[in-house]
Parts: C-alpha cells; structure tokens; sequence
C-alpha cells in the first residue's frame, strides 16, 4: 500500500458564482485501497471525485492521477484516463437515446472491445446488478433505483483500474444496497481502487475501511480503519 | 479495431435514424426545401440556356459574294474560316440555293418573280452563314472577312458585303445578355448554398441541443471524438438522402404539370422532357447535395457540443 494512484496537492475549487468547494485539500489514495469520503450534503465530496475524472479542474493546486497531472494531459491521454477510470455519477447520466444495453455497451464500445467480448460482458453484469429483463429498456423507462443499477454497471463492466463512485447506493432500497457494496467489494478484492461518498452509515460499517470526513471543502478527518462519524 | 469502430459509428447512426433521435420532421423539410430550391435552379439553368441556345442559333453573320465569285475560291474561304476557333459552324449557301430561297420566299408575289423570270441570269450572288461558339467572338469572325475584302492587286474582289455592322447591336446585346445572366446565377446559386447551409445548420444544432447532456456523458466514458461525431454524421447524411429522394420525386409530377407552360415561355425547352433526359443528372446533384449538406451541417453541429 505503497504507491500512490490518485493525489490531491493543496487542491482548491471555487466554482463560477463564488462558492469554494474545496479548501486546499491533500489527499493520497493509494492503488487497491477502498477509500469512503463521508460529509455533509455540500461539503465538497461530489466535487472532489470529479476532478478524479477531469470533468473539473482544480482552481489552484494540482490532482495527479497516475502521477499524470490531469491539467497537462493531451486529448488522447484524456481518453485514455477516462477508460481506465470507471465512474458511478450521484446522477446517474445515462444516455437517454440508448437501451440499458447499449448504454452498458457502449462503455466497452469506446474502449474498442470485440463484438464477442461486449455480447459476453454486457448480460453477465446485467445479471450481476439484476437487471436482465430490463436490457431492452430505455432509461425514462427505468425507476431511480434501477437507473443507479445500470450506471454501476456501465462503470464495473470496463474492469477499470478505478472505480469512483458518488453516492452508489443512494436510491437503492437495503438489500439492494448490500448487494452492491458486496460487488463494490470484490472488485476491490480483485485489484481495483474504489472511491465512493455515502451519507449512508451501514455502508461505511459494512465496507470497514479507510474513511475519510469531508466538512465545508476541507478533510477534517482521516480514519484508517473508520466508522461513520458525523 | 479501427475497422469495428467504423462498424459501430455507422450501426449507431443507421438505429439513431430510425428512432428519429435528433432530426425532427420540420429539418426535414427545411433540406427539402433547400434541395427543392437547388433543383428549381437546374431547371432554370437549363431552361434558360436552351432559350440562349436557341436565340444564338438565329444570329449569324453572312458574308454575301459577287456573282462573279468562283465557287471554288469561295469553298477555299468556307474552309479557312471553319478552322477558326471561334467558329461554331458555316454554312454555304450556293447562287442556286439562294435563288431557290429567294423564289420561295416570294411565291405569293407574282410581280417579282415575273421580273425574276424576265432576267437570263441569276442575279443572286452566294453567300456564307458563319455561327460563332460565342455572341463575343463575332467582332474577330468580321474582323478576319473585312481583311479578306480588301483585296491587294491583282486579286480579284470575292466579297460584296458583310451584314455584321447590322447585326451588331443584336450580337452585343445578346452576348451582354447572356454574360449577366451567368453572372448573376452563379452569385444567386453561391448564396442560397451559403444560406441553405446555415439554415438547415442551425436546425440541426438546435434539434441536438437537447442530447448535449448525452454528448458529455459519452465524452466522460472515454469516447473518443470521431466516435461521437460519427454517428450524427451517418445519421444526418441518412435525412439528406430521403430528403434528396423526396424532392426528386416531387419534380415528377411537377415537370409535367409545368412542361405546358415551360414551352410557351421558352420555346423548345420542356420542362417534363428535360427531367426525365437528365434524371441521372438530378439524382446527383439533388441525392448528393442532400447528403453532403446533412453531413456537413451535423458535423458542424456536433463540433459546437463537443468543445472543439
Ligand atoms: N457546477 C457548480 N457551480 C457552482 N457551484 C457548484 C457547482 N457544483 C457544486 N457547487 C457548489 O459546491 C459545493 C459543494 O458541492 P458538491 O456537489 O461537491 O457537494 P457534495 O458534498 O457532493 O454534496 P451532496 O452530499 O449533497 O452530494 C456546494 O455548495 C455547491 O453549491
Ligand atoms: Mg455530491
């Protein structure tokens, strides 16, 4: 637990219209860890995994994702990044003209897998996520829960070496959610770093790892082997 | 790799197509009206040009001989001009021939051709009928005569006289006519293609402007820009296509229903005739400027949501 694959360096984010949503933030994620950022709504938390994907930037300070600073990547190495990073977004963000399967599939699509792989892939996390009756389905078709299960999906079936999730399990009714932080698990369990924010206590008990405590755009704790406390 | 992302772009456009994701009904009317308006110019074009054709086939000069003219010295000249290049064609036109004109021409006026008769000799000289390629070139044809009419000494005088300074203010007139009308529809034909291309531009932008959250979120998962861009690019030369054919169709029922009128306002041109001559032709420019104009104006649509 060495070698660090995500690091924040004095990170500062003031978004248009004022608010700073991240106060000059360090943080260093090492490779296979299983890291939870806890916080009140609007601490910040949301903000920080976006810049884990370079959908923001840092207003000072700098994020480096496998020592790459993500300021200073080309359009191809943008790419790339993107394809390694697997992302579950708080709201969802499918693509509304495609089916469930061709949202998932798609994912595999742009990363230039074979027709046989993604006809192999795409049920086998449909049925991990228990959604294979659905795959025919367009998203408005679909209820909040079975939306965020699609989006889980199109996030693990790309094996990415980071999995950043922003509140996984949000609209998920209990069981539900046991079965994903058990899928969050073992895909940790099989090399990949997650990432994931939760306002939800049985989670970070369940997962019983590191967890770090957002509040107002500053980490105010760093658990190693954390509870939720709020 | 490349070969499956081709496979995908074009699957992913031809099923957008059918789902009718981006282009609505009135961008497909806002193309066919373009393309509609494409075609009434190709009709127009030709419609005019075979009108100028026809106006240009009645201009000639002639140059009208002496009667003592040798038939010989006059085909030698006949020859020497057709090897002008500004000559179109030359036509002779033998003492014989133009007596025989000149008979039937008068045949209800008995007096003239009793006076006719009353002659021992035709008193008619030959004549040559020259067309120029162009109503301009007409000064260079006369110019060459006017030289062969001045004779040095001991030459014969072959030429009497040249109609061109009668004919003058027509050949201009005509040739004036004819540059202005070229000018002005290349200028009109520039223009509505700038326009067209605008308008049906910015239809599209607007009607992608809904999947510019989708466009983001495909950027987010790794797609790489051409396979965003693609598919609109397919999907949007699919709509030029129907577009295109729609309004190739629209021309059928429309050439016949206009060919009546086309023929009384210019003459030998027929509207229905012309389409169906030169359908080959507006499949081409109808089929292809609808594609060419919904991969285009999408392409340009897309770049807009992609931040490039
Ligand atoms: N695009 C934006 N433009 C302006 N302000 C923003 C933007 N995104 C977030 N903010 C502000 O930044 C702050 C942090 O937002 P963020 O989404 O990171 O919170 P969060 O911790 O994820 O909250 P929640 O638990 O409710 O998801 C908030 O005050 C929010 O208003
Ligand atoms: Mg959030």
């Amino acid at each position: 637990m060495s070698d660090s694959l995500i690091k924040f360096e004095k990170v500062t984010k003031i978004h248009n219209g004022g608010t700073v949503a991240l106060d000059s933030v360090d943080l260093d994620i090492s490779n296979g860890e299983f890291v939870s950022i806890v916080g009140h709504s609007g601490a910040g938390k949301s903000t920080l995994l976006k810049m884990v994907l370079a959908e923001l930037y840092p207003t000072q300070g700098a994020v480096y994702v496998d020592k790459d600073d993500t300021r200073h990547l080309s359009k191809k190495e943008l790419v790339q990044l993107r394809r390694r990073v697997g992302t579950i977004f708080q709201n969802f963000r499918l693509i509304e003209s495609k089916t469930v399967y061709e949202n998932i599939a798609f994912a595999l699509e742009v990363a230039g897998m074979s027709d046989e792989e993604i006809e192999a892939d795409v049920p086998h996390v449909l049925g991990l996520v228990d959604l294979q009756d659905k795959a025919e389905y367009f998203p408005k078709e679909l209820s909040g829960g079975e939306q965020q299960r699609v989006a889980i999906a199109r996030a693990i079936v790309i094996q990415p070496s980071v999995l950043v999730a922003d509140e996984p399990t949000g609209n998920l009714d209990p069981i539900n959610t046991y079965e994903v932080v058990q899928i969050l698990k073992k895909i940790n369990d099989l090399g990949t770093t997650v990432v994931l924010t939760t306002h939800n206590k049985g989670v970070i008990d369940s997962v019983g790892s590191r967890v770090v405590t957002m509040d107002g755009g500053k980490i105010v704790r760093d658990d190693k082997s954390g509870q939720y406390m709020l | 790799m490349l070969k499956s992302g081709i496979k995908r772009v074009v699957r992913s456009g031809v099923v957008g197509f059918f789902r009718n994701a981006f282009v609505s009904v009135s961008t497909m009317l806002v193309m066919m009206i373009t393309l509609f308006v494409i075609g009434v110019l190709l009709f127009m074009n030709a419609a005019l040009t075979s009108t100028l054709e026809q106006v240009r086939e009645k201009v000639d000069i002639n140059a009208y001989f002496l009667t003592s003219a040798p038939e010989k010295q006059i085909l030698e000249l006949k020859s020497s001009i057709e090897q002008m290049p500004e000559v179109e064609r030359v036509e002779y036109i033998s003492r014989e021939k133009a007596l025989e004109r000149f008979k039937a021409r008068h045949k209800n006026d008995q007096l003239t051709l009793q006076a006719l008769e009353e002659l021992d000799e035709n008193p008619l000289g030959a004549s040559l009928a020259i067309q120029a390629k162009d109503p301009s070139q007409y000064a260079v044809i006369a110019k060459f005569l006017e030289d062969k009419t001045a004779v040095g000494e001991g030459e014969q005088q072959l030429i009497e006289n040249i109609n061109y300074s009668q004919n003058k203010v027509v050949i201009e007139r005509l040739s004036n006519l004819t540059k202005a009308i070229e000018k002005a529809g290349v200028i009109f034909t520039i223009f509505l293609t700038v326009a067209s291309i605008m308008i049906v531009f910015n239809t599209i932008r607007l009607a992608i402007y809904t999947n510019k959250d989708e466009i983001e979120v495909m950027q987010l998962v790794g797609a790489s820009n051409w396979f965003i861009n693609g598919p609109y690019i397919i999907e949007g030369m699919l709509y030029g296509l129907v577009a295109g054919l729609v309004t190739l169709f629209i021309f059928y029922p429309l050439s016949i229903y206009m060919s009546s009128s086309t023929e009384v306002l210019f003459g030998a041109f027929n509207s229905f005739t012309f389409y169906i001559n030169n359908f080959g032709m507006l499949f081409k420019y109808l089929v292809g400027s609808g594609v060419g104009l919904g991969a285009v104006s999408s392409y340009l649509a897309v770049r807009r949501y992609l931040g490039v």
